[in-house]
Protein backbone atom coordinates (compact mmCIF):
# COMPACT_ATOMS: atom_id res chain seq x y z
CA UNK A 1 0.00 0.00 0.00
CA UNK A 2 1.30 3.62 -0.56
CA UNK A 3 2.70 5.22 2.03
CA UNK A 4 3.19 8.90 2.68
CA UNK A 5 6.46 9.90 4.17
CA UNK A 6 7.91 13.57 4.70
CA UNK A 7 10.73 15.03 6.00
CA UNK A 8 11.25 18.81 7.47
CA UNK A 9 14.58 20.85 7.37
CA UNK A 10 14.27 23.93 10.40
CA UNK A 11 16.39 26.61 10.29
CA UNK A 12 17.49 26.99 13.11
CA UNK A 13 19.39 29.93 13.45
CA UNK A 14 16.08 31.54 12.68
CA UNK A 15 13.91 29.95 14.85
CA UNK A 16 12.82 31.71 17.82
CA UNK A 17 11.81 28.62 19.92
CA UNK A 18 7.98 30.17 20.25
CA UNK A 19 6.71 26.55 20.33
CA UNK A 20 4.37 26.72 17.79
CA UNK A 21 5.17 24.38 15.62
CA UNK A 22 5.34 21.58 18.36
CA UNK A 23 2.01 22.66 19.40
CA UNK A 24 0.79 21.96 15.82
CA UNK A 25 2.41 19.16 14.38
CA UNK A 26 -0.15 16.27 14.48
CA UNK A 27 2.02 13.63 14.57
CA UNK A 28 4.76 14.85 17.56
CA UNK A 29 7.37 14.86 15.37
CA UNK A 30 8.81 18.45 16.94
CA UNK A 31 10.24 19.36 20.16
CA UNK A 32 12.09 22.04 21.28
CA UNK A 33 15.98 21.95 22.33
CA UNK A 34 15.54 21.53 26.59
CA UNK A 35 19.28 23.02 26.74
CA UNK A 36 20.99 23.82 23.38
CA UNK A 37 20.37 27.36 22.56
CA UNK A 38 21.08 28.96 18.78
CA UNK A 39 23.24 32.30 18.20
CA UNK A 40 20.26 34.69 19.54
CA UNK A 41 19.66 32.55 23.05
CA UNK A 42 16.76 30.58 21.86
CA UNK A 43 16.03 27.10 22.46
CA UNK A 44 15.33 26.47 18.88
CA UNK A 45 12.43 23.63 17.33
CA UNK A 46 14.20 20.49 16.33
CA UNK A 47 12.87 16.74 14.84
CA UNK A 48 12.72 14.54 18.10
CA UNK A 49 11.01 11.76 16.28
CA UNK A 50 11.40 12.65 12.32
CA UNK A 51 10.21 9.33 11.38
CA UNK A 52 6.39 10.21 12.54
CA UNK A 53 6.79 13.01 9.66
CA UNK A 54 4.27 12.61 7.03
CA UNK A 55 4.83 16.50 5.23
CA UNK A 56 1.43 17.72 6.09
CA UNK A 57 3.17 21.27 6.75
CA UNK A 58 1.02 22.41 9.39
CA UNK A 59 4.65 22.89 11.18
CA UNK A 60 4.87 25.32 7.91
CA UNK A 61 1.79 26.84 8.46
CA UNK A 62 1.85 28.57 11.63
CA UNK A 63 5.75 29.12 12.14
CA UNK A 64 5.98 33.01 12.02
CA UNK A 65 9.77 33.17 11.04
CA UNK A 66 9.66 30.77 7.97
CA UNK A 67 12.35 28.69 9.10
CA UNK A 68 10.43 25.35 7.56
CA UNK A 69 11.14 23.41 4.48
CA UNK A 70 9.20 20.46 3.71
CA UNK A 71 9.46 17.81 1.77
CA UNK A 72 7.51 14.51 0.88
CA UNK A 73 7.32 11.07 -0.83
CA UNK A 74 5.12 8.23 -1.49
CA UNK A 75 6.37 4.87 -0.87
CA UNK A 76 5.25 1.23 -2.09
CA UNK B 1 13.83 5.22 4.11
CA UNK B 2 15.56 7.84 6.18
CA UNK B 3 15.01 11.82 6.74
CA UNK B 4 17.61 12.17 4.10
CA UNK B 5 16.56 9.90 1.39
CA UNK B 6 13.14 11.98 1.40
CA UNK B 7 14.66 15.40 1.70
CA UNK B 8 16.89 13.61 -1.69
CA UNK B 9 14.22 11.76 -3.73
CA UNK B 10 11.03 13.94 -2.66
CA UNK B 11 9.17 16.95 -3.31
CA UNK B 12 9.23 20.47 -1.71
CA UNK B 13 6.19 20.83 -0.81
CA UNK B 14 6.44 23.72 1.52
CA UNK B 15 9.64 26.38 1.08
CA UNK B 16 10.06 30.41 2.85
CA UNK B 17 9.00 32.49 0.38
CA UNK B 18 10.97 34.00 -2.06
CA UNK B 19 9.49 37.71 -0.89
CA UNK B 20 10.59 37.23 2.82
CA UNK B 21 14.24 38.96 3.04
CA UNK B 22 16.98 37.15 4.64
CA UNK B 23 16.75 39.32 7.67
CA UNK B 24 15.40 38.20 11.21
CA UNK B 25 12.30 39.91 11.77
CA UNK B 26 12.34 41.96 15.09
CA UNK B 27 8.77 40.05 16.47
CA UNK B 28 8.62 38.53 19.47
CA UNK B 29 8.52 34.24 19.52
CA UNK B 30 5.40 33.62 18.65
CA UNK B 31 3.48 37.00 17.32
CA UNK B 32 0.62 37.02 15.06
CA UNK B 33 2.75 39.13 12.75
CA UNK B 34 5.05 37.08 11.71
CA UNK B 35 2.92 34.66 10.10
CA UNK B 36 0.63 37.55 8.29
CA UNK B 37 4.28 38.52 6.99
CA UNK B 38 4.61 35.02 5.48
CA UNK B 39 1.25 34.36 3.73
CA UNK B 40 1.33 37.93 2.40
CA UNK B 41 5.13 37.62 1.38
CA UNK B 42 3.55 34.42 -0.60
CA UNK B 43 0.72 35.65 -2.09
CA UNK B 44 2.01 38.26 -3.91
CA UNK B 45 4.96 36.17 -4.82
CA UNK B 46 1.95 33.73 -6.07
CA UNK B 47 -0.30 36.65 -7.23
CA UNK B 48 2.66 38.23 -9.40
CA UNK B 49 2.53 41.47 -7.72
CA UNK B 50 6.53 41.68 -6.87
CA UNK B 51 6.67 44.77 -9.28
CA UNK B 52 3.06 45.63 -8.59
CA UNK B 53 2.58 45.65 -4.91
CA UNK B 54 2.83 49.28 -2.94
CA UNK B 55 2.46 48.38 1.53
CA UNK B 56 1.74 51.07 3.58
CA UNK B 57 3.71 50.16 6.94
CA UNK B 58 1.93 51.55 10.30
CA UNK B 59 3.16 52.64 13.00
CA UNK B 60 2.83 50.00 15.84
CA UNK B 61 5.48 46.58 15.80
CA UNK B 62 4.88 46.18 12.10
CA UNK B 63 6.65 49.91 11.39
CA UNK B 64 9.53 47.58 10.16
CA UNK B 65 7.70 45.43 7.57
CA UNK B 66 9.13 46.94 5.16
CA UNK B 67 12.39 45.19 5.86
CA UNK B 68 10.99 42.10 5.63
CA UNK B 69 8.97 41.99 2.71
CA UNK B 70 10.80 42.45 -0.92
CA UNK B 71 7.83 45.15 -2.42
CA UNK B 72 7.92 48.19 -2.68
CA UNK B 73 6.95 50.36 0.78
CA UNK B 74 5.90 53.80 2.06
CA UNK B 75 6.46 54.69 6.10
CA UNK B 76 3.15 56.35 6.72
CA UNK B 77 2.71 58.72 10.20
CA UNK B 78 0.59 56.90 12.78
CA UNK B 79 -2.81 55.74 11.75
CA UNK B 80 -2.51 57.88 8.24
CA UNK B 81 -1.62 54.23 6.41
CA UNK B 82 -4.95 54.68 4.80
CA UNK B 83 -4.59 58.49 3.17
CA UNK B 84 -1.02 57.62 2.32
CA UNK B 85 -2.48 54.26 0.53
CA UNK B 86 -5.19 56.44 -1.33
CA UNK B 87 -2.58 59.14 -2.73
CA UNK B 88 -0.09 56.21 -3.77
CA UNK B 89 -2.98 54.76 -5.52
CA UNK B 90 -4.57 57.74 -7.24
CA UNK B 91 -1.59 58.50 -8.47
CA UNK B 92 -0.02 54.71 -9.93
CA UNK B 93 -3.92 53.16 -10.82
CA UNK B 94 -1.32 50.75 -12.27
CA UNK B 95 -0.07 49.56 -9.03
CA UNK B 96 -1.74 47.41 -6.52
CA UNK B 97 -1.75 49.58 -2.81
CA UNK B 98 -2.04 47.63 0.66
CA UNK B 99 -2.11 49.23 4.22
CA UNK B 100 -0.70 47.10 7.13
CA UNK B 101 -2.11 48.59 10.10
CA UNK B 102 -2.06 47.48 14.04
CA UNK B 103 -5.47 48.42 16.17
CA UNK B 104 -3.88 51.15 17.76
CA UNK B 105 -3.07 52.25 14.39
CA UNK B 106 -6.24 52.07 12.22
CA UNK B 107 -9.19 51.86 15.38
CA UNK B 108 -7.83 54.86 17.36
CA UNK B 109 -5.31 57.60 16.25
CA UNK B 110 -6.44 56.54 12.63
CA UNK B 111 -9.88 56.25 13.02
CA UNK B 112 -11.39 59.08 10.38
CA UNK B 113 -8.39 57.65 8.14
CA UNK B 114 -9.51 54.44 7.76
CA UNK B 115 -13.27 55.01 7.63
CA UNK B 116 -13.35 57.64 4.99
CA UNK B 117 -10.98 55.97 2.76
CA UNK B 118 -13.11 53.04 2.78
CA UNK B 119 -16.15 55.60 2.30
CA UNK B 120 -14.18 56.63 -0.46
CA UNK B 121 -14.18 53.26 -1.84
CA UNK B 122 -10.78 53.43 -2.33
CA UNK B 123 -9.40 50.52 -4.28
CA UNK B 124 -7.19 49.40 -1.97
CA UNK B 125 -6.46 46.38 0.56
CA UNK B 126 -6.63 47.17 4.63
CA UNK B 127 -4.57 44.25 6.52
CA UNK B 128 -6.10 45.06 10.17
CA UNK B 129 -3.78 42.95 12.85
CA UNK B 130 -6.47 43.39 16.05
CA UNK B 131 -4.24 42.07 18.95
CA UNK B 132 -6.52 44.03 21.24
CA UNK B 133 -3.19 45.78 22.44
CA UNK B 134 -0.68 48.26 21.92
CA UNK B 135 2.14 45.61 21.25
CA UNK B 136 4.94 48.23 20.23
CA UNK B 137 4.53 50.59 23.59
CA UNK B 138 3.90 48.12 26.12
CA UNK B 139 0.77 46.92 26.10
CA UNK B 140 -1.46 49.68 26.71
CA UNK B 141 -5.11 49.33 26.50
CA UNK B 142 -6.81 49.78 22.25
CA UNK B 143 -10.19 50.55 21.60
CA UNK B 144 -10.40 47.12 20.82
CA UNK B 145 -9.27 45.65 24.47
CA UNK B 146 -12.15 43.11 25.43
CA UNK B 147 -14.19 44.10 28.98
CA UNK B 148 -12.35 42.82 31.64
CA UNK B 149 -8.75 42.55 29.87
CA UNK B 150 -6.01 43.52 31.70
CA UNK B 151 -3.27 46.03 30.05
CA UNK B 152 -1.02 48.32 31.46
CA UNK B 153 -3.61 51.36 31.33
CA UNK B 154 -6.21 48.77 32.36
CA UNK B 155 -4.48 46.95 35.02
CA UNK B 156 -7.85 45.90 37.01
CA UNK B 157 -9.28 45.04 33.60
CA UNK B 158 -11.24 47.05 31.16
CA UNK B 159 -14.91 48.68 32.08
CA UNK B 160 -17.27 50.18 29.99
CA UNK B 161 -17.91 52.70 32.25
CA UNK B 162 -14.50 54.12 32.48
CA UNK B 163 -13.42 53.01 29.04
CA UNK B 164 -15.94 52.25 27.19
CA UNK B 165 -16.66 49.32 24.80
CA UNK B 166 -14.23 46.86 22.62
CA UNK B 167 -14.86 48.86 18.77
CA UNK B 168 -15.61 46.07 16.14
CA UNK B 169 -14.03 48.05 13.27
CA UNK B 170 -14.40 45.69 10.64
CA UNK B 171 -18.35 45.65 10.92
CA UNK B 172 -18.32 49.48 10.96
CA UNK B 173 -16.36 49.16 8.00
CA UNK B 174 -18.36 46.33 6.42
CA UNK B 175 -21.53 49.18 6.65
CA UNK B 176 -19.94 51.68 4.27
CA UNK B 177 -21.15 51.56 0.66
CA UNK B 178 -16.89 52.00 0.23
CA UNK B 179 -16.33 48.95 1.01
CA UNK B 180 -16.92 45.47 -1.29
CA UNK B 181 -15.09 43.03 1.25
CA UNK B 182 -14.70 42.62 4.60
CA UNK B 183 -13.92 39.71 5.91
CA UNK B 184 -11.96 38.60 9.86
CA UNK B 185 -9.48 35.86 9.90
CA UNK B 186 -7.13 34.03 12.17
CA UNK B 187 -3.69 32.52 12.10
CA UNK B 188 -3.54 30.16 14.94
CA UNK B 189 -4.41 26.82 13.30
CA UNK B 190 -3.01 25.07 10.04
CA UNK B 191 -6.32 25.30 8.78
CA UNK B 192 -6.80 28.92 10.02
CA UNK B 193 -3.97 30.03 8.34
CA UNK B 194 -4.68 28.81 4.67
CA UNK B 195 -8.59 29.89 5.32
CA UNK B 196 -6.88 33.69 5.68
CA UNK B 197 -4.71 33.27 2.63
CA UNK B 198 -7.15 32.94 0.32
CA UNK B 199 -9.22 35.76 2.32
CA UNK B 200 -6.11 38.03 1.54
CA UNK B 201 -5.70 36.66 -2.04
CA UNK B 202 -9.53 37.86 -2.37
CA UNK B 203 -8.72 41.21 -0.72
CA UNK B 204 -6.03 41.51 -3.48
CA UNK B 205 -7.91 40.43 -6.28
CA UNK B 206 -10.20 43.01 -5.41
CA UNK B 207 -7.82 45.64 -5.52
CA UNK B 208 -6.65 44.56 -8.75
CA UNK B 209 -10.60 45.12 -10.10
CA UNK B 210 -11.30 47.92 -8.77
CA UNK B 211 -14.07 46.90 -7.21
CA UNK B 212 -13.68 49.22 -3.82
CA UNK B 213 -12.19 48.89 -0.48
CA UNK B 214 -10.88 45.51 0.98
CA UNK B 215 -10.66 44.88 4.75
CA UNK B 216 -9.13 41.21 6.02
CA UNK B 217 -9.01 41.65 10.06
CA UNK B 218 -6.96 39.28 11.64
CA UNK B 219 -7.50 38.80 15.36
CA UNK B 220 -4.27 38.13 16.15
CA UNK B 221 -2.16 37.46 19.59
CA UNK B 222 0.18 39.76 21.31
CA UNK B 223 1.82 37.27 23.27
CA UNK B 224 4.18 39.91 25.28
CA UNK B 225 1.47 42.15 26.01
CA UNK B 226 -0.95 39.73 27.25
CA UNK B 227 1.77 38.03 29.09
CA UNK B 228 1.38 34.32 28.20
CA UNK B 229 3.03 31.68 26.09
CA UNK B 230 2.76 31.87 22.25
CA UNK B 231 0.53 28.79 22.79
CA UNK B 232 -1.31 29.73 25.58
CA UNK B 233 -2.02 33.15 23.52
CA UNK B 234 -3.39 31.38 20.74
CA UNK B 235 -5.51 29.58 23.32
CA UNK B 236 -6.64 32.43 25.15
CA UNK B 237 -7.72 34.13 21.84
CA UNK B 238 -9.90 31.38 20.63
CA UNK B 239 -11.51 31.38 24.02
CA UNK B 240 -12.14 35.44 24.48
CA UNK B 241 -11.30 37.03 21.24
CA UNK B 242 -13.55 35.03 18.86
CA UNK B 243 -16.31 35.49 21.06
CA UNK B 244 -16.47 39.68 20.52
CA UNK B 245 -14.92 39.43 16.91
CA UNK B 246 -16.39 36.22 15.43
CA UNK B 247 -14.14 34.85 11.95
CA UNK B 248 -15.79 34.95 8.78
CA UNK B 249 -16.80 37.16 6.07
CA UNK B 250 -19.14 40.54 7.12
CA UNK B 251 -19.18 41.18 3.24
CA UNK B 252 -18.91 39.68 0.07
CA UNK B 253 -19.78 41.58 -3.25
C1 LIG C 1 1.58 60.42 16.74
C2 LIG C 1 1.96 59.28 17.61
N1 LIG C 1 1.25 59.02 18.72
C3 LIG C 1 1.59 57.99 19.52
C4 LIG C 1 2.66 57.20 19.21
C5 LIG C 1 3.03 56.05 20.13
N2 LIG C 1 2.66 54.76 19.58
C6 LIG C 1 3.53 54.02 18.87
S1 LIG C 1 2.89 52.56 18.37
C7 LIG C 1 1.42 52.92 19.14
C8 LIG C 1 0.29 51.94 19.11
C9 LIG C 1 0.62 50.63 18.48
O1 LIG C 1 -0.42 49.73 18.62
P1 LIG C 1 -1.03 48.97 17.40
O2 LIG C 1 -1.35 49.89 16.30
O3 LIG C 1 -2.17 48.16 17.92
O4 LIG C 1 0.16 48.05 16.88
P2 LIG C 1 0.80 46.74 17.54
O5 LIG C 1 2.12 47.20 18.06
O6 LIG C 1 -0.11 46.22 18.58
O7 LIG C 1 0.94 45.82 16.37
C10 LIG C 1 1.46 54.15 19.76
C11 LIG C 1 0.33 54.71 20.52
C12 LIG C 1 3.39 57.50 18.04
N3 LIG C 1 4.44 56.75 17.66
N4 LIG C 1 3.02 58.54 17.26
S1 LIG D 1 5.29 18.31 8.10
FE1 LIG D 1 3.55 17.73 9.43
S2 LIG D 1 4.20 15.83 10.37
FE2 LIG D 1 6.06 16.73 9.51
S3 LIG D 1 6.95 17.92 11.21
FE3 LIG D 1 5.64 19.32 10.06
S4 LIG D 1 3.66 19.24 11.12
FE4 LIG D 1 4.83 17.44 11.79
S1 LIG E 1 7.26 27.77 14.85
FE1 LIG E 1 9.16 28.42 13.82
S2 LIG E 1 10.10 29.90 15.22
FE2 LIG E 1 8.54 28.79 16.39
S3 LIG E 1 9.65 27.10 17.37
FE3 LIG E 1 8.85 26.32 15.44
S4 LIG E 1 10.51 26.63 13.95
FE4 LIG E 1 10.97 27.89 15.73
S1 LIG F 1 4.91 43.24 21.40
FE1 LIG F 1 3.18 41.93 20.80
S2 LIG F 1 2.61 42.60 18.72
FE2 LIG F 1 4.66 43.39 19.16
S3 LIG F 1 6.10 41.86 18.34
FE3 LIG F 1 5.77 41.38 20.51
S4 LIG F 1 4.09 39.91 20.51
FE4 LIG F 1 4.08 40.89 18.51
MG1 LIG G 1 -2.22 46.18 18.48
Amino acid sequence: MAKIRGAVIIDQQRCKGCDLCVVACPTDVLQLQPKEVNDRGYHFAYTANPDACIGCASCAMVCPDACFTVYKITTE
Amino acid sequence: MTSEDIIKNGSVVYSRPRLLNERNTHYCPGCSHGVVHRILAELLDEMGLEDKAIGVAPVGCAVFAYNYIDVDWIEAAHGRAPAVATAANRLNPENVVFTYQGDGDLAAIGTAETIHAANRGENIVMIFINNAIYGMTGGQMAPTTLLGQKTATSPYGRRADINGFPIKMSDILAQLDGTCYVTRQAVHTPAAVRKAKKALRTAFENAIAKRGTSVVEFVSTCNSGWKLSPAKANEWMAANMFEKYPLGDLKSI
